[in-house]
């Protein structure tokens, strides 16, 4: 919240200029799009960038020894770096392109996983996570015999350092915890998480998914080994998704994948493989997702993010208060620390049919599990029902939704 | 009630009898020493819906379900088991081969009296036409029906 006080006058109309999707209607209703965290609409420069590759820039990248090629090379590897600056990396080098975060979870798992994670070796996951952080690590525990312990949630959603502190030991080789929870919207403690992890010699994974949409992220100062994210969700396109590692773990990691362009040479006798990060990216890379996403990159830069979080930290307020005020609904996440995710119930209605209602007013929110069944259950609910929010969004849409729910409740009980 | 189309259309899918049997669902149980059952799953929401049924002398004597969905998959298996009882396992196929046909907008004649009077009250079903990611939530309890029929573990959504 010491980020509020600096902060200058949101201009959320002319950010909304800026993505044109939301000028559209949706069943003749203006689209109240409030479903960011599952993927975000994109600006217009975004958009321009990869129509402008497509049609202008585009060869392979790494390969041709002619202008175009040079051109892409240049242009991706020129992402990159966009990257790099945007998470303080301490190098390009350490900055993987896969295609998206599930990706990346998975490249470790197999990589790290199988090289250092040994039967009887435990890892650590948090109550919360999203089943991208929980399915790769179940499939390293059938392939190496490792455990999986959980470090258990507080009734309001938030992380309990206390009970994490006891649970993790001399066997617990890495812990992979979301930075925000999708679902709850909590902000993970990830300095301390990373600190007591780190002082028993485990290594950190943070699921960034919704981290660094709402965060400004500095990998360096988080302490964390591994961060993931996706483009989709920080505005840029899909099939495109960043693995930063120390520089370190990845020259020591085996390849996830054999192909093109991460071999340094090739003989039926022995291959060897080329340095990171070009050894983690195997075939033709997802060149134009890697260029749009410098370009969301770009468009972040370009406005004033600490105004933006200001902007999202008013509009969960706004949400979180009128939603409790309509009659029958349960906020589901409370913690003091939260992003600007609100998942709740209402009673009588069950989310989808929620979700359905709301569309024919033009609200886009997100029902169901939000691929967190575990959560889910110890929650005590089959679904819920989650608005996400994003800087375009207003009060206005807020207030939409509101007008929505009461509408629904109507139509449903 | 209202001019609005698009109200209307959410009028159709929540109808009153779909309400009811939503909020009031028959038959939500286990059946006593049931003879067969099947779980059905829609693995894109979570909804569950477990059917039971006791066959005797070819015919459904008993016929239950339990589970946790919405309005429309608990409707349409609470108004499922009020169909089905005392009809027989072929009957049976036919009015779940009929109910995803009207939810997927086709028109069904069925030539039995006694099953046509039953496809009057499962019309209501069919307002998720309008609504085609809602199709599989009124499917659902049927899916998992016919998997009991044949005494399948699973019935699933997905193909």
């Amino acid at each position: 919240m010491n980020a509020l006080g600096k902060a200058k006058v949101f201009d959320v109309d002319k950010i909304r200029a800026d993505f044109p999707i939301l000028a559209r209607q949706v069943h003749g209703k203006p689209l109240v799009y409030l479903d960011s965290a599952a993927s975000a609409q994109k600006p217009q420069s975004v958009i321009d960038a990869i129509s402008r590759t497509y049609g202008h820039e585009y060869a392979n990248v790494h390969r041709g020894a002619y202008y175009l090629s040079e051109m892409a090379t240049r242009a991706y590897e020129d992402a990159r770096e966009k990257v790099r600056l945007f998470i303080n990396a301490a190098s390009p080098s350490e900055v993987v392109f896969t295609k998206g975060a599930t990706e990346a979870i998975n490249l470790v798992a197999h990589s790290f996983g199988r090289a250092f994670i040994k039967a009887g070796d435990e890892i650590v996951l948090s109550a919360v996570e999203h089943h991208s952080n929980i399915v790769p690590w179940q499939l390293l525990r059938e392939a190496t015999g490792c455990v999986l312990k959980i470090a258990p949630m507080e009734a309001d959603g938030s992380f309990n350092l206390e009970s994490f502190a006891a649970i993790i030991g001399p066997k617990t080789k890495l812990v992979a915890v979301a930075h925000v929870s999708n679902v709850l919207g909590t902000i993970l403690p990830v300095r301390e998480i990373a600190r007591l992890a780190q002082a028993v010699g485990a290594k950190v994974l943070l699921d960034g998914c919704q981290g660094i949409v709402h965060q400004i992220v500095d990998v360096q100062d988080l302490g964390c080994d591994f961060y993931v994210f996706s483009g989709h969700k920080l505005y840029g396109p899909t099939g495109i998704g960043i693995l930063w590692a120390r520089a370190e773990l990845l020259n020591a990691m085996p390849p996830y994948q054999g192909g093109g362009d991460m071999i340094e040479s090739v003989s039926f006798a022995k291959t060897t493989w080329a340095p990171a990060p070009a050894k983690f990216e195997a075939g033709t890379p997802p060149i134009v997702g890697a260029i749009g996403l410098g370009a969301a990159i770009d468009y972040l830069n370009s406005i004033d993010r600490v105004a933006a979080t200001a902007h999202e930290e008013d509009l969960l307020r706004h949400a979180m208060s009128s939603l409790a005020q309509v009659p029958g609904v349960r906020l589901i996440g409370t913690a003091r620390r939260k992003a600007a995710v609100q998942s709740f119930v209402m009673e009588g209605a069950h989310p989808h049919d929620l979700a359905t209602v709301l569309d024919r007013s033009g609200v886009c929110v997100r029902a169901g599990h939000h691929c967190a069944q575990p959560l889910m259950e110890l929650l005590g609910v089959s679904a819920t029902t989650r608005a996400s929010f994003a800087f375009y969004n207003t009060r206005a849409e807020v207030d939409a939704l509101i007008a929505a729910l009461r509408k629904a409740q109507e139509v449903l009980l | 009630m209202n001019a609005d189309p698009l109200n209307d259309d959410l009028r159709t899918l929540y109808q009153d009898i779909i309400l009811d049997h939503g909020k009031h669902p028959r038959n939500f149980r286990v059946v006593e020493h049931h003879t067969c059952k099947a779980q059905g799953n829609n693995p894109m929401c979570g909804d569950r819906v477990n059917v039971t049924a006791r066959l005797a002398d070819g015919k459904i004597a008993d016929v239950a379900f339990e589970g946790k969905g919405c309005a429309i998959s608990i409707a349409s298996a609470s108004m499922m088991t009020d169909a089905l009882k005392d009809q027989t396992p072929d009957a049976a196929r036919m009015l779940a081969h009929a109910v995803r046909d009207i939810c997927t907008g086709k028109d069904v004649q069925l030539a039995d009296p006694a099953l046509a009077l039953h496809m009057e009250k499962l019309a209501a079903l069919s307002g998720v036409r309008q609504f085609p990611v809602r199709v599989k939530c009124a499917t659902l309890p049927w899916h998992a029906l016919v998997s009991c029929l044949e005494d399948k573990a699973q019935a699933t959504t997905e193909k």
